[in-house]
């Protein structure tokens, strides 16, 4: 199976960006190498903006570039991107409605080795509490690069996480990318696994083993986290009549709780989220610590199991 | 020697602090103390400094005017009231349900203002955004930030000030309004921040100390700072509740409107002032 970093397919839509879009303005915080905002400084340096290791900085001055009429991308880090700048974000962005992108790469626990304090497991949730903001989550690293050229098109405040390692390839290279709509990548009729960002690809294994067990179990794609697509959400569990949820990230406020807030007001059924439980990841290797915070395609499949059950 | 031209900015700027008290007064809450103190910039900078146009605020060359000090907002309003953006008669309104005047600012709100503050430390850096903007797009127009002197305390603001220097952001100017007070009392008993020209000089800025109340030091040292090739602060000593006597140098008043007595002597003073 092939296996591709999402951020190095930011840098590579950037670096497009930077050609064809002059109005592009790019921030980085000391991690341009790492993030791949590189690519487009290589191609418009006179508008890769370096401000230094001061995230509350950047945003504040994204917010300035974009109420002059500028698209601007700011990324670093997740947790820091989100973390370290929430309120910034808040009142610099989202409450004006200015038109920044704060894209960060190294979500979730699969940024390994580096530990706890660079595992963002929480963006998701304080990004999609602020008011105006549109918060994305792409399943694979083509879905970047086309979601990376979409948001450039989208006048708002957007949020978009990205991974840092390699991981598998779901779509063709000409993926379309719709701000707001879900993919279903396979039809099921016993259970729906809804999956994030890299937890997509382990639903569709996790559907094959269901296969052989003889439960049918659709597959969708939430690559827009807010706004949640809530009629492909609806239309597939009203066939299946229950749901798994699968995010690298905290089962406290990321997408397991968008569709649990949905599922729950509108049509409630079984629900069993699959993400980080209330807990700070570790120093590891992303397979190892997938393993340990039940993050696998077995534990997709075991999930999927409970909510089979529940529903008897 | 007094100018003309200050003698006119001053009743224009004592306008707004009648205008100031008006509206806290009506709104029963509000922050007139340090509205108070930057009425005299204001003025200056609205009535005579920057280049703008009342009709069309979203014109591309106009010079900008960011408030990190969010919390005077009034003082804000009621500038731009009186040059035109919308009517007087709104003022009244502020802080009541449905109204554009918010107890702070908001961008896309109210016409004329620039961007959305009033958390503290925020504003220089959404300032130097602008000025980036300006530099990167080959324009002329100037951008204004006013600080208060508390918020010196927030590390966002020495990060923005590191960056405009690297940037050399050269038609970037920032005020202090140094009035000494913050909620808690003397910013000094606080967390100190002098020696503050030199902190501002240390970081590679251009420097000026004046009195804030002297419209003639405002428009000298605004001319000066125009002249140099770095971004530049002008640190204005000034009297928190300037206009009011029992306003002045009390922190009581940073963040309430007066009593009906109070107000009643605060209206008398300033109309005389007129």
């Amino acid at each position: 199976m092939t296996k591709l970093a999402q951020r190095n397919y930011y840098g590579k839509a950037l670096a497009k960006l930077a050609e064809e879009n002059p109005n592009v303005v790019v921030l980085d915080a000391d991690l341009a190498g790492s993030t791949k905002t590189s690519e487009f400084r290589k191609v418009a340096p006179e508008r890769f903006i370096e401000v230094g290791i001061a995230e509350q900085d950047m945003i504040g001055i994204a917010g300035g570039l974009a109420a002059s009429g500028k698209t601007v991308f700011a990324s670093t880090f997740a947790v820091f991107a989100t973390g370290r700048c929430w309120e910034q974000i808040r009142l610099a962005m989202a409450y004006p409605r200015l038109n920044v992108k704060v894209v960060s790469t190294h979500c979730g626990i699969s940024v390994g080795p580096d530990g706890a304090s660079h595992q963002a497991l929480e963006d998701i949730a304080i990004m999609r509490a602020i008011p105006n903001m549109t918060v994305i989550s792409p399943a694979d690293a083509y879905e970047a690069y086309a979601a990376t050229l979409a948001i450039a098109d989208f006048d708002g405040p957007v949020y978009m996480r990205l991974g840092r390692a390699d991981m598998p390839v779901l779509f063709d290279e000409d993926v379309k990318f719709e701000i707001g709509k879900a993919k279903k990548l396979r039809s099921g009729s016993d259970v729906t696994l809804i999956g994030t960002g890299q937890m997509v690809s382990l639903c569709m294994d996790a559907a094959e083993m269901l296969e052989k067990d003889g439960i049918s179990a659709e597959v969708i794609n939430i690559s827009t986290i807010k706004p949640l697509d809530i009629e492909a959400i609806y239309e597939s569990v009203s066939k299946t009549g229950c749901v798994v949820t699968a995010e690298e990230h905290s089962v406290i406020g990321g997408l397991g709780s968008a569709v649990a807030e949905f599922l729950s007001e509108n049509c409630p059924c079984p629900i069993t989220r699959v993400g980080t439980r209330d807990t700070f990841g570790e120093s590891g290797d992303p397979d190892e610590l997938f393993k340990k915070y039940g993050l696998t395609a077995e534990d997709i499949r075991a999930a999927a199991e409970i909510s089979i059950k529940k529903k008897e | 020697m007094v100018t003309e031209k200050a003698i006119e900015l001053k009743k224009k700027a004592n306008k707004l602090r009648y205008h100031v008290v008006e509206m806290t007064t009506a709104a029963g809450s509000g922050h007139p103390g340090g509205s108070l103190s930057a009425a005299d910039l204001v003025s200056t900078l609205y009535f005579e400094v920057m280049n703008h146009d009342p009709k069309n605020p979203g014109w591309e060359d106009r010079d900008r005017f960011v408030l990190s000090k969010g919390h005077v907002a009034p003082v804000l309003y009621s500038a731009l009231a009186e040059c035109g953006y919308f009517p007087v008669e709104d003022l009244i309104t502020l802080r009541k349900l449905g109204s554009k005047l918010q107890g702070h600012p908001v961008r896309g709100k109210v016409p004329g203002v620039e961007m959305s503050t009033g958390s503290l430390g925020q504003g220089l850096s959404m300032a130097c955004g602008i000025a980036l903007a300006g530099k990167l797009d080959k324009k002329d127009y100037w951008t204004y930030c006013l600080l208060g002197d508390g918020e010196m305390q927030s590390g966002q603001n020495w990060e923005a000030i590191m960056f405009a220097a690297q940037q050399k952001l050269d038609h970037l100017i920032a005020f202090v309004d140094r009035n000494r007070l913050q909620i808690e009392g003397d910013t000094e008993i606080v967390v100190g921040l002098e020696p503050l020209t030199e902190k501002w000089l240390a970081f590679g800025w251009d420097v000026y100390e004046i009195d804030g109340h002297n419209i003639d030091h405002i428009l000298g040292a605004i001319r000066n700072a125009k002249t140099t090739d770095s971004p530049s602060v002008i640190v204005m000593r000034t009297v928190k509740g300037k206009g009011v006597s029992f306003m002045e140098n009390n922190a009581g008043f940073h963040g309430r409107s007066c009593k009906p007595d109070e107000y009643e002597q605060a209206m008398k003073e300033l109309k005389e002032a007129l």
